[in-house]
């Protein structure tokens, strides 16, 4: 006799457990995978997961077995062709009837890689796990705060333009029948028994005629309750609510004159895309401001960023100013989070070094949450991150750091936004 | 309402089945199908468990393949892996979900996918409820190292444990035992000795005082100081007297210092071990049973005329994807298939039963003539791959499948054809393929001849290798977990033809390993 079982509404994530303890394990080859996958992606691309791949041989469970060599007997089907004794030349590299196990469609991506898909939440997490948004916690308490207007019910005094029709209807017939219900008993009674008195044969016309005073007299009293009331009016009631804010602004800088490659750009294109990616992960909405600058600055958008070639001097101030102009204009600092990027291959006029300093020191470091500032370069420092230095040590939210081959970019990344251990003094920042 | 008698149809005159013939199944439909096939199996004196039916989705399919098609399993990233494996393969399409899994319980469970159609599910069901189910009941191998009353009880015992030594012992440990346990997991099985078989209570009440007592003897096994004195260590008796195939088994008995919980986890990983030795010997023969069965069933259903025509073209389009065996040039061969094999041999032994020819009455005289339901029953519960292969392949069958039998000796530039299915090969041909399923052949002979305990407790395992194969390179990996689990050295040589004994491997490696 046979029982019948029906499981499929039973949960189906049996192996999640067993999945994350994958995950767990070979969490260091799927994040290095993971820094590659950086490469390809769109600087705002957010909406699909990612492929992970994972070199096969790092996924062996090993076990005692046969290796290749030795004598082996092996049985096949589907003789067509050999008689006793035939010799055959060796099938090359294990395939076709010398192998024992050809399996045509497994091996053919036997030796791939094994690749599989994350989801976008997976995938962010693995990316930054372990990161933090610098200055987050602190501001969150002064700050970073705005405030949404909510309905919160009704009250009886407003303006008349919050009044609720709907709602102050329903009061207003609420209140007449409450107010007219003993009086429009009183009229049915009254109205009965005149019916009655009219019916008898011979009415008497005093007692017709104080009833129907009476009626008169109460449909009068009916009449005169009003229709609305000013005790019926609703008005709708809003709140305001402190909320902490969901918009942040990246502004992307970067040095495009004749000294920076295609190469450079694209280190700081990788730069940016982890920086976008790592601030989608706090925020709803995210602005990208990005601008250019060689002598002049400009606000472009993000083909003319990376792919736009310029020549000329540097005046990295240029571009300073034109942040604090936006973030003036559209920006102001309390709605809006800011984070700032600047990347250059260290590259200024000299004179205009000072004016960066001050700029930075008096402006703008006030206004941003951080602010990073990269220098791509092989070569020695130059003046500009000589007085940024100072800079950094003494400003917590500025954080600098020197990029010198694409390998560099996520480990730099990390360094710069990992968590700060229990009672440190926030990040380190400045590096050499 | 049914109708007992086959009708015939007028307008299509096809004929109507009396069960439901429509593609989409409901649990009624099952039902009736499921008391047909009791009420026939029993005919065919198929003894089974009582059958516990479980209809599941593919995404649950999947997880049953990443654990074995166990339903309760512990925790362990290469399950994880399974799954997300069989997951990516799935979806791209490279390969279909099995039908059915079915598990070696009693009550039997099996697990049906739900979006077989009718047909299919009653194929599954007289496959594996009937057929898998009566040969885990009647096999020997199975009725002498599986216990099925017990494996879901032992399988949440181990579960249980796993996770609580996570909790006690932190996750990271407990991987890597794990891990280790795995990589020995083929080599720790008796292939010998019988199991006793004890039930989950007093396998509760045993852990305890096991870990205790064992750890015990452990200590006084290990309590003798190593003393370097020449003249005495002549006599010493050999530790272990004699050379040990069960390597976990020793490791649980004897590895000095592991911990008493992973001990008992050594212990978990080689139960299950045991638990499927079983059905890695009796494959071609388990898939033969249970083909074998579903086409009898079905067939005799379909001449009571309970099954309509339009059943029976569906049924046999799957039976004969299911049984068919590609050429060995063909793209999709993968080796000989086992459910072919297995199912040709036993109708083959029905066959040469009912109508034998003048070959078969010379190979088979027993056989000849007899009656077919005892000679199938007889083969299955009293074989397993190598000698059912041994005894039964006849040479119609080797001539229907035309196999040939090749010799591939590494030292030569050529390979040989030894035998083909001809008058003198049939003997050479039956014995080759027997042996391709001998176990003993195909894993490699490694074995503990020695742990120095009153020495340095170097731990020497012995290669023996058959046919002059080497060992795959991967060991040298298998070495290093088998330190962990020892803790001391772990050395493993190689037995020449010569009898000279080579050093192939040490953990933790040597240099000089002249």
């Amino acid at each position: 006799m046979a029982n019948f079982i029906d499981r499929r509404l039973n949960s189906k994530n049996k192996s999640m457990v067993n999945r994350q303890r994958f995950f767990r394990r070979h969490k260091n080859q799927i994040k290095r995978s993971l820094a590659d996958s950086i490469n390809n992606r769109q600087v705002t691309d957010l909406t699909s997961g990612q492929d992970v791949s994972i070199a096969r041989k790092d996924l062996v469970e090993p076990v005692f077995r046969q290796g290749d060599g030795g004598t082996k007997n092996r049985v096949f089907a589907g003789n067509d062709q050999f008689a006793e004794g035939d010799k055959i030349p060796r099938p090359k590299a294990q395939a076709g009837p010398g192998s024992g196990s050809g399996n045509a469609s497994d091996r053919g991506k036997g030796e791939d890689d094994f690749v599989f898909s994350i989801s976008h939440d997976e995938y962010l997490n693995l990316l930054f796990d372990d990161l933090e948004l610098p200055n987050l916690q602190k501001n969150q308490l002064d700050k970073l705060v705005e405030y949404k207007t909510v309905r919160a019910g009704y009250c009886a005094e407003g303006v008349p333009a919050n009044i609720d029709i709907v709602k102050s209807l329903q009061g207003s017939i609420a209140r007449r029948i409450a107010m007219t219900s003993s009086k429009r008993r009183e009229l049915k009674a009254c109205e009965q028994e005149l019916t009655q008195v009219l019916a008898t044969d011979n009415p008497d016309p005093d007692v017709v005629a104080q009833l129907q005073a009476q009626i008169d007299m109460l449909k009068e009293r009916i009449r005169a309750v009003p229709f609305i009331d000013s005790f019926d009016l609703h008005y709708r009631n809003y709140e305001k609510q402190a909320v902490p804010t969901s918009k942040a602004v990246m502004f992307c800088l970067m040095d495009v004159s004749g000294s920076m490659v295609q190469a450079t750009k694209d280190i700081a294109k990788r730069f940016y895309i982890l920086l976008y990616l790592f601030l989608s992960r706090t925020y709803q909405t995210i602005d990208v401001v990005y601008i250019i600058h060689h002598t002049q600055a400009k606000e472009v958008d993000e083909q003319d960023f990376f792919y736009s070639r310029e020549t000329g001097g540097t005046i990295v101030s240029s571009a300073l100013e034109l942040m604090q102009e936006i973030v003036a204009e559209r920006y102001s600092s309390g709605d809006w989070n800011i984070y700032a990027a600047q990347a250059s291959d260290g590259d200024n006029w000299q004179d205009d070094t000072e004016k960066c300093y001050e700029l930075l020191k008096s402006h703008i470091l006030p206004a941003v949450r951080f602010y990073a500032y990269i220098e791509i370069t092989q070569d020695l420092h130059k003046s500009l991150w000589q007085r940024y230095r100072a800079l950094a040590n003494r400003e917590s939210h500025f954080a600098m750091r020197r990029i010198r081959e694409i390998e560099d970019i996520y480990p730099v990344f990390r360094d710069l936004f990992k968590k700060a251990p229990q009672g440190s003094a926030g990040v380190a920042n400045v590096k050499d | 309402m049914s109708k007992i008698n086959p009708q015939v149809s007028e307008a299509s005159g096809a004929y109507v089945g009396s069960l439901p013939d429509r593609a989409d199944w409901t649990f009624d439909d099952l039902q009736q199908y499921e008391q047909e096939l009791a009420r026939v199996a029993e005919h065919y004196r198929l003894d089974t468990y009582p059958n516990q039916i479980e209809m599941i989705t593919s995404e649950q399919m999947m997880d049953a393949y990443a654990s074995v098609g166990m339903p309760i399993g512990y925790n362990h990233w290469s399950f994880g892996k399974k799954f997300i494996q069989t997951q990516q393969t799935y979806k791209r399409g490279y390969m279909g979900l099995a039908y059915e899994i079915v598990i070696n319980s009693n009550p039997c469970i099996a697990y049906l996918m739900e979006e077989n159609t009718l047909t299919m599910q009653a194929l599954v069901m007289a496959h594996a409820c009937y057929g898998h189910n009566s040969f885990f009941k009647g096999n020997y191998l199975f009725r002498s190292w599986t216990d099925a009353s017990s494996i879901i009880d032992y399988l949440l015992f181990a579960r249980n444990y796993i996770a609580r030594c996570e909790e006690l012992y932190g996750v990271d440990e407990v991987e890597t035992t794990l891990d280790a346990c795995h990589a020995l997991m083929a080599h720790g099985v008796d292939r010998y000795k019988r199991p006793q078989q004890i039930s989950l209570k007093e396998e509760r009440k045993r852990q305890k005082q096991r870990q205790e007592y064992l750890q015990s003897q452990v200590n006084s096994l290990w309590q003798k100081v190593a003393k370097p004195d020449q003249s005495t260590t002549q006599q010493q008796p050999r530790f272990p007297e004699q050379p040990q195939e069960n390597l976990l088994y020793f490791i649980e008995k004897n590895s000095p210092l592991l911990q008493s919980w992973q001990r008992e986890i050594v212990r978990i990983v080689r139960k299950m071990a045991q638990y499927f030795y079983p059905q890695k010997q009796t494959q071609v023969m388990n898939e033969g049973w249970a083909c074998f069965w579903h086409y009898t069933l079905l067939n005799h259903l379909y001449d009571e005329g309970k099954l309509s025509d339009k059943f029976m073209l569906e049924f046999v389009h799957h039976h004969s994807n299911v049984i068919a065996q590609p050429g060995y040039n063909s793209q999709g061969y993968s080796g000989i298939n086992p459910y072919a094999l297995g199912f040709h041999m036993f109708s083959d032994i029905r066959r040469i039963c009912e109508q034998p020819t003048a070959e078969d009455k010379e190979w088979f005289p027993d056989l000849a003539g007899s009656n077919w339901l005892d000679a199938v029953h007889f083969a299955m519960e009293n074989f397993k791959d190598e000698s059912f292969i041994g005894q039964y392949l006849s040479p119609k069958l080797m001539r229907d499948l035309k196999l040939f039998h090749i010799k591939d000796d590494a030292t030569s530039p050529y390979i040989r054809v030894e035998s083909i299915h001809n008058e003198t090969g049939y003997q050479r041909i039956r014995q080759a393929l027997s042996n391709q399923y001998n176990l003993s052949e195909i894993e490699p002979n490694i074995q503990i001849v020695d742990a120095d305990i009153n020495g340095d407790r170097t731990l020497t395992l012995e290669y023996v290798p058959h046919q002059k194969v080497p060992l795959h390179p991967s060991y040298q990996e298998v070495l290093k977990h088998l330190y962990y689990l020892w803790k001391f050295d772990v050395k493993l040589v190689q037995r020449e033809e010569s009898g000279n004994a080579r050093i192939i491997g040490t953990c933790p490696p040597k240099i000089d390993t002249a």
